[in-house]
């Protein structure tokens, strides 16, 4: 076994230092009814890198990938070019095959790394700080809104109907158990995001609102109205970014009242990867600090005065704390987060902000072409990468009918709320960076194919 | 004019001679070891390095409600200033790749780079969690096949794929508890966690709502049975044990705790970050386990990144199973996976505790995981299990005449062997033993934990390591010891070859310095600021 450095040899002589006569013996403890006689029954034996290979090589050639068809889905996971180098740069052993940096000696690359997200991130956030990330956007979402019980001492949650759906089920999953109040609505196929809603169910004893920034439609509600509303009920505003590239762009949430900015991070490093791993974003003000979950990594000296890094604050963490943790959180996305962290690097914030201006042109050249196809209308009066168009018929079919001419039309949200027949006609259309003249005729003419 | 050197003069080098003291380098560097600035010290605002399409005349009237006052303050490099830094960092890292790094319960073991080349593949990398199912059929046959394993290998009936990393995949364990007696009308209120337990356990449990009591060990490492058959009352809704437990041993009355536990209307969570140590050898649902975590990024080899991404699925006694999160793949009569979602969940799945996370769970990580599984194979799988134990056995009877093994004499460890610092002079701790590892060219043990042995150092060395590597630690570790023991002075300052050395920790968190906050360089014009009123 290529992976399995002892020999025979090696394994004899070490039982004998051991002074055990087999490696049964070391399994003593094992209940012998619970202890197999020999490999499981029915499943293979170890096979080469060669065979492994082609197996796996097999089944990744049974999906389309969208690099091979003109690809238009986003809903929360977007698809951009990562730069040849920060795929090279991941895969330094150093960093790939480090750990949580517990000694911070021989660990101030990874923590270096984590000062500089934290300090991008805080800086995309438009907040004071940000930590070392969360899993994703959806889960750090639910911790926003645990923290922002732990600060007002409020257990009730006002959602805009702009939000990811994953992310509210992830929401009532967790406060069916922790005795949350949430109140939450569907989205309503308007042109304008529902913040008059949203502000009219502010009241004082909630904790907090949340608020997708631009929302599940490609709309950009005015977070600065609902801040106002929301602090002048005692309440906070969770921001929710699920494309930062729109960032680029658009004002920072923390510059616009939010206090606590999270979001999902994929977009910039990490890719599609069918969902997972992705990289949850954190930020928040410093007065909340004490109360944010994750890791942080912080900023100190060493013996001889020199500046390095440790992780800090960690009497807020399970390790520490155990049952009194803010979040049960122990591995996060490190990995993603470096990802994330040198795509940002290369961008920087004038890279940035042209990458995204890009995004919103081909969004815009999108929009107009399809707004040409029979039968479709562009719903959104304003949107940065993502908007949402209707459909003569159920949107749900029609991405199936695009698939099989090999386009990948967009994310229905049939897919996303089941239930809401209101809704099914809906498609949302993403284009970024990647997307070319020849993929938007290529959805326009298949659009226009599927409708006639 | 310069004549031609035809000769091929050069001086003549010299070796050793006079030995004074090096004078400290202009740079700041020593050769190798390198100093590298923050990227906001190195970068602008207006560097970049990516080359991107114009689109500075595209219209964004629509955007103007909305529109950044200026550009983030994000400091940019071009290509090769942004791999030179981040090569220079990697430097002040150590990995696997450099050496051991025998963190117990944290199983870093090697990571397989076909691992990283099949995770790659456009066809599991470059495709999005909503595309048609038509298009991904092959990814779901790839969970499917991910998730079969991991119930043959455990002795399961389900499967939650969901989870992120392992505490997630607590937390999905013990929504099933919950919701599951919930569905039988018995909602109850307490978790039962061993002292001995990883700080996620009682973190979980609080986070499910549930409200946590200790369990004591036993003089011998383990469950105390006895306590806890006392604390079983109708209120317990579960029990969260390790096995093999965080001292490295294997709880040998499992069987026994799992009936007491089920007598009393409870459910068995076994934290699966150990499996690692039986993984081929013995099935957990022939303990009577009713949920348990796997962690793709411990035993099944998935890169830990410098913390995470993980992935924590969680395989479900019968009696658990349906209440698995969404979605889930399940297996067509013909073979073909398919996705369950919401669509489909009050048909298929209605007792499902719903969603825990956006999308289908850490794809790149199955991929790698199943690509590890198969390499290795049934009988390979086994092996990893009797190689790991063997190794932290060798481990323990090489070290227990110099550092003190508090479980040593009840007899073999499993997968990692626990020390104390028991025996060591006044004013040595454990942490100078790790610090002293660093210099040594090792990544140190995990240190004060379990917290039911006073000054913890657990050693997980894994099955990847040579019996020549192996040689090489226990000298180490050693001379450490036996340093320890003299009282060396020098140890109380290790590490003294470290990119840094002993790191102020309670400045850190006295004055919490968490980003950096200067101004990054603007040099050029701003491109941004001409954008508002175009």
């Amino acid at each position: 076994m290529r992976y399995l450095p002892l020999t025979s040899a090696d394994r004899a002589e070490m039982l004998r230092v051991i002074g055990a006569d087999s490696i049964d013996a070391l399994f003593a403890d094992v209940p012998a009814e619970a202890r197999l006689p020999g490999p499981i029954d029915g499943l293979p034996a170890h096979a080469s890198e060669l065979a492994v290979e082609r197996h796996m090589s097999a089944l990744a050639a049974q999906n389309l990938a969208a690099g091979s068809a003109p690809f238009f889905l986003g809903a929360g996971a977007y698809r951009h070019h990562i730069p040849a180098s920060v795929d090279h740069l991941i895969q330094r052993g150093e960093f790939l095959t480090s750990y949580t940096p517990y000694q911070p000696e021989i660990a101030q690359g990874t923590l270096q790394v984590l000062f500089e997200f934290q300090t991008q991130v805080a800086r995309l956030f438009g907040t004071d700080v940000a930590n070392a990330s969360m899993y994703d956007g959806s889960t750090a979402c639910w911790e926003a809104i645990a923290m922002a019980g732990r600060v007002t001492r409020r257990k009730r949650a006002v959602l805009s109907g702009g939000l990811h759906p994953h992310y509210v089920s992830t929401i009532r999953t967790m406060a069916r158990f922790t005795g949350d109040a949430i109140n939450a609505r569907e989205p309503e196929l308007v042109a304008s995001p529902d913040d008059a809603t949203v502000i009219a169910a502010i009241e004082g004893e909630t904790a907090c609102v949340v608020v997708q920034y631009p929302d599940i439609l490609g709309r950009i509600p005015d977070l600065k109205a609902i801040a106002e509303a929301a602090h002048a009920q005692g309440a906070l505003l969770v921001a929710v970014v699920t494309e930062p590239v729109a960032l680029g762009l658009l004002e920072a949430p923390g510059h616009l009242g939010a206090d606590i900015v999270v979001g999902e991070g994929q977009s910039l490093g990490v890719g599609l990867n069918f969902g997972g791993p992705y990289l949850g974003l954190f930020g928040a003000s410093e007065k909340f600090v004490r109360q944010m979950p994750g890791r942080l990594c912080g900023q100190t000296v060493d013996a001889d005065g020199r500046r390095g890094f440790v992780l800090t604050l960690s009497t807020r963490e399970q390790h520490i704390r155990r049952e009194k943790a803010t979040s049960n959180i122990c591995t996060n996305s490190g990995l993603c987060a470096l990802a994330f962290s040198i795509h940002m690097t290369l961008l920087g914030g004038e890279g940035l902000a042209k990458l995204a201006r890009l995004n919103h042109a081909r969004a815009r050249a999108t929009a107009d072409r399809l707004a040409q196809v029979p039968g479709v209308t562009v719903l959104n009066r304003a949107w940065f990468n993502e908007f949402t168009v209707i459909l003569p018929r159920e949107a749900r079919e029609v991405v199936r009918e695009l698939a099989d001419r090999r386009v990948l039309g967009g994310v229905s949200l049939g897919r996303l709320y089941p239930e809401a027949d209101a809704l099914h006609r809906a498609l949302l259309v993403a284009a970024t960076e990647t997307t070319t003249d020849e993929d938007i005729e290529a959805l326009a003419t298949a659009l226009t194919e599927v409708l006639a | 004019m310069n004549k031609l050197n035809t000769a091929g003069w050069r001086p003549e080098i010299v070796t050793g001679g006079a030995e004074a003291a090096p004078e400290p380098t202009v740079s700041g560097d020593r050769c190798f070891a390198v100093e590298e600035p923050l990227i906001f010290e190195l970068g602008g605002l207006g560097k970049c390095g990516v080359d991107i399409e114009d689109a500075d005349t595209a219209p964004l009237e629509m955007l103007a409600p909305f529109l950044r006052a200026e550009p983030p303050a994000l400091a940019g490099l071009t290509e090769p200033e942004t791999v030179r830094h981040y090569t220079r960092l990697s430097r002040q890292n150590y990995g696997i790749d450099l050496g051991p790094f025998p963190l117990g319960s944290c199983t870093m073991k090697h990571n397989p780079r076909l691992n990283e080349k099949v995770a790659r593949l456009p066809g599991f990398a470059d495709i999005h969690p909503l595309q048609p199912q038509q298009t991904v059929r092959g990814a779901y046959q790839a969970i499917a096949q991910l998730a079969d394993w991991l119930l043959a290998l455990t002795g399961m009936s389900g499967v939650a794929m969901a989870p992120k990393a392992g505490a997630h995949g607590e937390l999905c364990g013990l929504l099933c508890i919950r919701a599951a007696l919930e569905a039988r009308g018995d909602a109850r209120a307490v978790v039962l966690v061993p002292e001995s337990a990883h700080g996620t356990n009682p973190a979980t449990a609080a986070f499910a709502g549930y409200r946590v009591e200790s369990i004591p060990a036993t003089a011998e490492g383990r469950v105390d049975l006895a306590a806890l058959r006392a604390r079983l009352r109708p209120d317990v809704a579960a029990l969260m044990i390790t096995n093999p437990n965080t001292c490295g041993l294997f709880e040998r009355e499992m069987k026994a705790i799992a009936d007491a536990v089920h007598a009393a209307g409870a459910f068995v969570y076994c934290d699966g970050a150990n499996f690692n140590a039986i993984v081929g050898r013995v099935r957990p649902g022939d303990l009577g386990v009713d949920a348990m975590h796997i962690n793709l990024h411990k035993t099944f080899s998935t890169p830990h990144g410098g913390g995470g991404p993980g992935s924590g699925p969680v395989v479900l006694s019968e009696a658990l199973a349906p209440f698995a999160p969404l979605p889930f793949v399940r297996r067509e009569g013909d073979g073909t996976a398919v996705l369950v979602e919401e669509e489909d969940a009050s048909a298929e799945h209605p007792q499902s505790f719903g969603r825990m996370a956006a999308f289908h769970g850490q794809m790149g990580m199955f991929t790698r995981a199943l690509t590890y599984i198969l390499s290795h194979g049934a009988d390979g799988l086994r092996q990893v299990a009797e190689d790991a134990v063997l190794n932290a056995n060798y481990v323990l009877r090489c070290l227990e005449d110099v550092l003190d093994a508090p479980f040593a004499a009840s007899g073999p460890c499993m997968h990692e062997a626990l020390f104390s610092d028991n025996g060591l002079p006044d004013g040595f701790s454990t942490l100078d033993i790790a610090k002293g590892l660093i210099d040594e060219g090792f990544h140190p043990m995990t240190v004060y934990f379990p917290l039911v042995v006073h000054g913890a150092m657990l050693v997980e060395p894994t099955e990847t390591e040579s019996k020549a590597g192996l040689d090489r630690f226990i000298a180490s570790l050693r001379s450490l010891a036996e340093r320890a023991r003299a009282a060396d002075a020098n140890l109380k300052s290790a590490p003294h070859f470290a990119p840094r050395r002993r790191l102020d920790e309670t400045l850190a968190a006295r004055k919490p310095v968490l980003t950096w906050h200067g101004h990054v360089q603007k040099p050029g014009a701003p491109v941004l600021s001409e954008i508002g009123g175009s």
